[in-house]
C-alpha cells in the first residue's frame, strides 16, 4: 500500500473517531504540540493514559468489592480519571466518568457498579481503535512518509 | 188640756219672730243643701282635685247641718217626740262629722295653702325663663350678624370694600349712630380719618396725632373699650344743639404687614401698627353698650385685620407675578436669541470645517508629495516652507475647532489606561530635537511614588504636557527647562492658588501634579491674567517672531479643567523666568479586572511573544497524564519544564530561578491556595517572586475569588490550548515585567 492511501486512510479513520465521539479536540491539541523536538509526544501521552487508566480501573473495582465502600476514594479515582481522559480528548470516557462521579455522590452502589462497567467497556473501546491509530501511523513511517498530523 | 207626750218649746210660739226663724232655716237648709251638689258637680268636672275624701266629709258635714235646719223647721210649734228624736240623732251626727271634718281640715288646709306658693313659685320662674330667652335670641342674633358680617368682608379681597362693607355692616347690626375708621399715616405719627359710615364726604386731612393718651389705652388692650364721648376721634359729627351724645367704643384694628411674618418667631407687638375703628351709640337713646356687643366689634376687629393682611399679600403676589411674567418673557427673548446665534455659529463652524480640511489636506498631501520628486534646492526650499505653513495651519484650524466643541459643552474626553511614564517619555523624545537645537537642557523628574498606570485620557495630557513644555522651550532663549510631575498630597492641592478648586482625592483617584520651570524670558506679571483667554497674545519682543495662534494656553486650560484640575502660570518678571504648573485628577486602575487575569496593560504594544524560550516554568498536577500535556504544550512554546506531582514537591523544587509556576488546583486532597499562599510568604519580595498561575476546570466565579484572594497572577480553564497557554503567558510575562520594574523605580 503506498503512503498515500494509507495516508487517506489514517485520516478517514481519525474523522471517523472524532465524528463517534471517542475523541474530541483536546486530542487534536495534542497533536499539534507534536513536533520534530517531540516527534513521539502524542504516543507518549497516550500510552501514560493507558497505564494510569488500568491501574485505576483495577483500583476501583477492588474498593467497589468491598462490605462497606468507601464513596470518598472511589470519587478520588474517577476524579482522577476524569482527568486524564479529558486530557487527552478521550470524550466518552470523560462522560462515563462524570455520570460515575454523581452516583458515587449519591452513593449509589449499584448506579457505580453499572457506570465501572460502562467505563471498563468505553476504556477497552478506546484503547483498540487507538492501537489501530498507531499502528497506521507506524505504517505510514515505515512506507517512508511523513510524520501525519 | 190631756198630757201628751209632746215636747214643749222652751219659749212661747211668737208669730213674727217665729215666722222669720223658720224662713231663715228653710233657707238656710236650702243653702245647705245645694253647697254639696255644686261641691260635687265642680269636682266632678275638675280632675284634679286631690281632696276627694275631704270633700265627702264636708259635703256629709253640710247636708247633716242642713238636714237639722230642717228638722228645726218643725219644732216651732208642738211636735211630737219623734221628731224630737229625729233631731237629736241629726244633731248628734251632725256633730260627729263636723268634728270630724274640723280635725281633717287642720291636716290639709297647710299643704292647700303651699300648692298656692308652689304656683307663685312656678310662675316667677317662668318669667325668667321668658327673659333670658329672649337674652339667649338676641345673642344669636348678633352671632348671626357678625357672622353675616364676617361673610361680606371675608368675600372680597379689596382693601376699600372690606372696610366700608365692615363699617355698614357693623352700623346695621349694632344700630350705630356713626362708626369710623382711623388709619396710620406714612409717617405713623398721625391717624388719619379714612372711612366714615354716615358722612358721604371723607374729611380728608382731618387728623389727630397718634400718642394720645386716650389711643394709647385703647391700642394696649386688645378689647373693645369704651370712651369718651368728648375725644377727639369720637367728635366726629358735628354737635347740635343739645343732645346727650350716646356712648362710644373703641378698638385697635391690627395692621399686618408680609414683614411681619418672620417663619421663626411670630410679629413683636410693639412693632406693629394700628387702625382705630370708633363706634357711636345713637345720641338720647337710653342704650348701653352690652357686653355681647363688646365681644362682637372685638371679633370684627379681629377680623378686619386678617381680612386686610390677605388683601395686602394678595397684592404683593400679583405685583411678584407680573414682574416675573414680564421677567420671564425678556428671559425666553434673551434664549431664543442666544439659540439663534450659537446655531450659526455651529453650522459656520460645521461648514468652515470640512471647507477648510478639504483644501488643507490637499495642500499638505501634495506638498508631500512634491517633496518625494526631484526638486532644485531652492524649490526644496519652498517646498518645505509650503509645508511648514499648511502644518500650522491645519493645526490652527483643529485648535479653533476643538476650542469651539470644548466651549459648546460637546466634548469628551477618552478615558483609558494608559503608561503615565511613557507619555512623559514621549514628551521628552518630542521636544529634545527642538531643545538641543536651542541648546537647552531638559530635565524630567517622576516622583518615585507616580503610578506607573492611570486611567484618563492620554492623548489630551500629553497634549496639554506638550504645549506647556512647548512653551517653556519656545520661550527660553538659553538655560535649561525642569520638569516634575509628582502625585500632589492634600498639603499641596490646598495651596493651589484658587480658592474655588477644592479637590476630593479619594479611593480611586490621585491627583497629577506637573511642574515646568524654565529660565527664560519671563512674563510680566500683570499680563499672566491675559495668557489664558482666547487669541490674547503677549506682544513682546522676544514672541512676536515665535508664531502660534494663541490658543494653545486656552485649549490647554479647557482640558485641565475637563480633568477637574486647575493650571496656572507664575513668574517674578521678565527676564526672571516663568513656572507653569497644572494639577490634573486621574483614575488609578484597578489591580485585577473581573474578566480576565492579569492586567491588561493597553499602553504599551500587546503584541503576543511567540517564543518563550528558556522560560523556566513549574507545573504541579497530581494527574500524571494531565502534567504530560501540559509539559507537552509548554515544550513547544519553548519553556524549560520542570513537573512534580504535590504541593511538597512544589515548595521544594520552587526557586527564584523559575518565572511561573502552573497549579492544577482540581486536585483534591492538595490545597493548593495554601500552596500559594506560601509561596507569596517565601517570596516577599514583589519581583522576585515567580507567577502563579492556576489551572482549573471550574468555570464559577468563587474559584476565581478564591484564586484572587491567595494572590493568584492569573487563571486558565481547562481544557487548555496552546493559543490559550500562549496568550495567557505573554499577557503575564509583559505585566509581569512591568511590575517588577514598577518597583525599582
Amino acid at each position: 500500500m503506498d503512503v498515500a492511501q494509507l495516508k487517506r486512510q489514517l485520516f478517514e479513520y481519525t474523522t471517523l473517531l472524532f465524528h463517534e465521539g471517542f475523541l474530541d479536540e483536546q486530542f487534536t491539541q495534542l497533536q499539534q504540540l507534536q513536533d520534530e523536538n517531540n516527534p513521539d509526544f502524542v504516543v507518549e501521552v497516550v500510552s501514560l493514559f493507558f497505564d494510569d487508566s488500568q491501574r485505576l480501573l483495577n483500583e476501583l473495582a477492588k474498593a467497589l468489592d468491598q462490605q462497606n465502600i468507601d464513596f470518598k476514594k472511589v470519587d478520588a479515582h474517577v476524579h482522577q480519571l476524569k482527568g486524564s481522559s479529558s486530557s487527552i480528548g478521550a470524550q466518552r470516557v470523560q462522560r462515563v466518568c462524570i455520570a460515575f462521579r454523581n452516583y458515587c455522590q449519591d452513593k449509589n452502589v449499584e448506579g457505580c457498579l453499572k457506570c465501572l462497567q460502562q467505563v471498563k467497556q468505553e476504556y477497552s473501546l478506546l484503547k483498540n481503535k487507538l492501537e489501530t491509530l498507531f499502528n497506521l501511523e507506524k505504517q505510514i513511517l515505515a512506507a517512508g512518509g511523513s510524520a501525519p498530523m | 188640756m190631756e198630757s201628751c207626750n209632746c215636747v214643749e218649746p222652751q219659749w212661747p210660739a211668737d208669730e213674727l219672730l217665729m215666722k222669720y226663724q223658720y224662713l231663715s232655716d228653710f233657707f238656710i237648709a236650702l243653702a245647705y243643701f245645694s253647697i254639696p251638689l255644686e261641691l260635687i258637680y265642680f269636682v266632678k268636672k275638675s280632675a284634679v282635685f286631690p281632696y276627694r275624701w275631704v270633700l265627702v266629709q264636708f259635703g256629709a258635714f253640710i247636708v247633716l247641718c242642713g238636714a237639722t235646719h230642717l228638722i228645726n223647721l218643725w219644732t216651732f210649734a208642738i211636735h211630737s217626740r219623734t221628731v224630737a228624736y229625729v233631731m237629736t240623732i241629726a244633731k248628734v251626727l251632725t256633730a260627729a262629722v263636723s268634728c270630724i271634718t274640723a280635725l281633717m281640715l287642720v291636716h290639709i288646709i297647710p299643704d292647700l295653702l303651699s300648692v298656692k306658693t308652689r304656683e307663685l313659685f312656678l310662675k316667677n320662674k317662668a318669667a325668667e325663663l321668658d327673659r333670658e330667652m329672649g337674652l339667649i335670641r338676641t345673642q344669636e342674633e348678633t352671632g348671626r350678624h357678625v357672622r353675616m358680617l364676617t361673610h361680606e368682608i371675608r368675600s372680597t379681597l379689596d382693601r376699600h370694600t372690606i372696610l366700608k362693607t365692615t363699617l355698614i355692616e357693623l352700623g346695621r347690626t349694632l344700630g350705630l349712630e356713626e362708626c369710623a375708621l382711623w388709619m396710620p399715616t406714612r409717617s405713623g405719627l398721625e391717624l388719619q380719618l379714612s372711612y366714615t359710615l354716615r358722612q358721604q364726604q371723607n374729611p380728608v386731612g382731618y387728623t389727630v396725632p397718634i400718642h394720645l393718651p386716650v389711643i394709647n389705652r385703647v391700642f394696649s388692650s386688645n378689647r373693645a373699650l369704651k370712651i369718651s364721648p368728648n375725644s377727639p376721634v369720637a367728635r366726629i359729627r358735628p354737635l347740635a344743639g343739645k343732645y346727650i351724645p350716646g356712648e362710644v367704643v373703641a378698638v385697635r384694628v391690627p395692621l399686618l404687614h408680609l414683614s411681619n411674618f418672620q417663619i421663626n418667631d411670630w410679629p413683636e407687638l410693639s412693632t406693629k401698627r394700628y387702625a382705630l375703628m370708633v363706634l357711636m351709640l345713637p345720641s338720647d337713646s337710653a342704650r348701653q353698650w352690652h357686653v355681647h356687643e363688646l365681644e362682637l366689634v372685638e371679633v370684627v376687629a379681629d377680623q378686619v385685620a386678617v381680612a386686610l393682611s390677605h388683601a395686602a399679600i394678595l397684592e404683593e403676589s400679583m405685583r411678584a407675578r407680573d414682574l416675573l411674567m414680564e421677567q420671564n418673557v425678556a428671559l425666553d427673548l434673551a434664549r431664543r436669541e442666544a439659540e439663534t446665534a450659537i446655531r450659526a455659529r455651529n453650522d459656520f463652524l460645521a461648514v468652515m470645517n470640512h471647507e477648510m480640511r478639504t483644501p488643507m489636506h490637499a495642500i499638505i498631501a501634495l506638498s508631500s508629495l512634491l517633496q518625494e520628486t526631484e526638486l532644485t534646492p531652492e524649490q526644496r526650499l519652498m517646498v518645505e516652507t509650503i509645508m511648514k505653513s499648511s502644518n500650522l495651519l491645519a493645526t490652527l484650524i483643529n485648535d479653533v475647532l476643538d476650542l469651539s466643541r470644548l466651549e459648546d459643552g460637546s466634548f469628551q474626553l477618552n478615558i483609558a489606561t494608559f503608561n503615565l511614564h511613557a507619555v512623559f517619555r514621549e514628551v521628552l523624545n518630542l521636544i529634545k530635537p527642538v531643545a538641543s537645537v536651542k541648546k537647552l537642557l531638559i530635565t524630567l523628574n517622576l516622583a518615585p511614588d507616580l503610578p506607573e498606570y492611570a486611567v484618563g485620557d492620554e492623548k489630551r495630557l500629553m497634549q496639554v504636557i506638550l504645549n506647556v513644555v512647548g512653551n517653556a522651550v519656545k520661550f527660553s532663549k538659553e538655560g535649561g527647562i525642569s520638569i516634575t510631575a509628582f502625585v500632589a498630597k492634600a498639603e499641596y492641592l490646598r495651596e493651589a492658588r484658587t480658592p474655588e478648586f477644592l479637590p476630593l482625592p479619594s479611593d480611586n483617584h490621585f491627583y497629577l501634579r506637573v511642574q515646568v520651570r524654565d529660565s527664560g524670558s519671563g512674563i510680566n506679571p500683570q499680563d499672566i491674567p491675559k495668557l489664558f483667554t482666547k487669541f490674547a497674545h503677549n506682544q513682546s519682543l522676544a514672541t512676536r517672531n515665535s508664531g502660534g495662534s494663541g490658543l494653545g494656553l486656552a485649549i490647554c486650560k479647557r482640558f485641565v479643567s475637563l480633568m477637574d484640575g486647575h493650571i496656572w502660570i507664575e513668574s517674578e518678571g521678565i527676564g526672571k523666568g516663568c513656572t507653569a504648573t497644572f494639577i490634573v485628577r486621574l483614575g488609578i486602575p484597578e489591580k485585577l479586572n473581573e474578566s480576565k487575569f492579569p492586567v491588561l496593560p493597553r499602553g504599551s504594544s500587546n503584541h503576543v511573544l511567540a517564543n518563550f524560550s528558556g522560560l523556566k516554568v513549574l507545573v504541579m498536577d497530581d494527574n500524571g497524564v494531565g502534567r504530560a500535556a501540559t509539559k507537552g504544550l509548554l515544550l513547544h512554546l519553548g519553556c524549560d519544564v520542570t513537573t512534580v506531582s504535590s504541593g511538597d514537591e512544589l515548595l521544594h523544587a520552587v526557586s527564584q530561578e523559575h518565572k511561573v509556576v502552573l497549579m492544577d488546583i482540581c486536585t483534591p486532597g492538595i490545597d493548593s491556595y495554601e500552596v500559594a499562599v506560601q509561596i507569596h510568604r517565601l517570596y516577599s519580595q514583589h519581583h522576585e517572586r515567580p507567577l502563579l498561575v492556576a489551572i482549573t476546570g471550574s468555570t464559577d466565579k468563587v474559584t476565581k475569588e478564591n484564586c484572587m484572594r491567595v494572590g493568584m497572577d492569573g487563571v486558565i480553564q481547562k481544557p487548555v490550548s496552546l493559543d490559550k497557554m500562549r496568550n495567557v503567558l505573554s499577557e503575564l510575562l509583559e505585566c509581569g515585567h512591568q511590575m517588577s520594574s514598577l518597583a525599582r523605580v
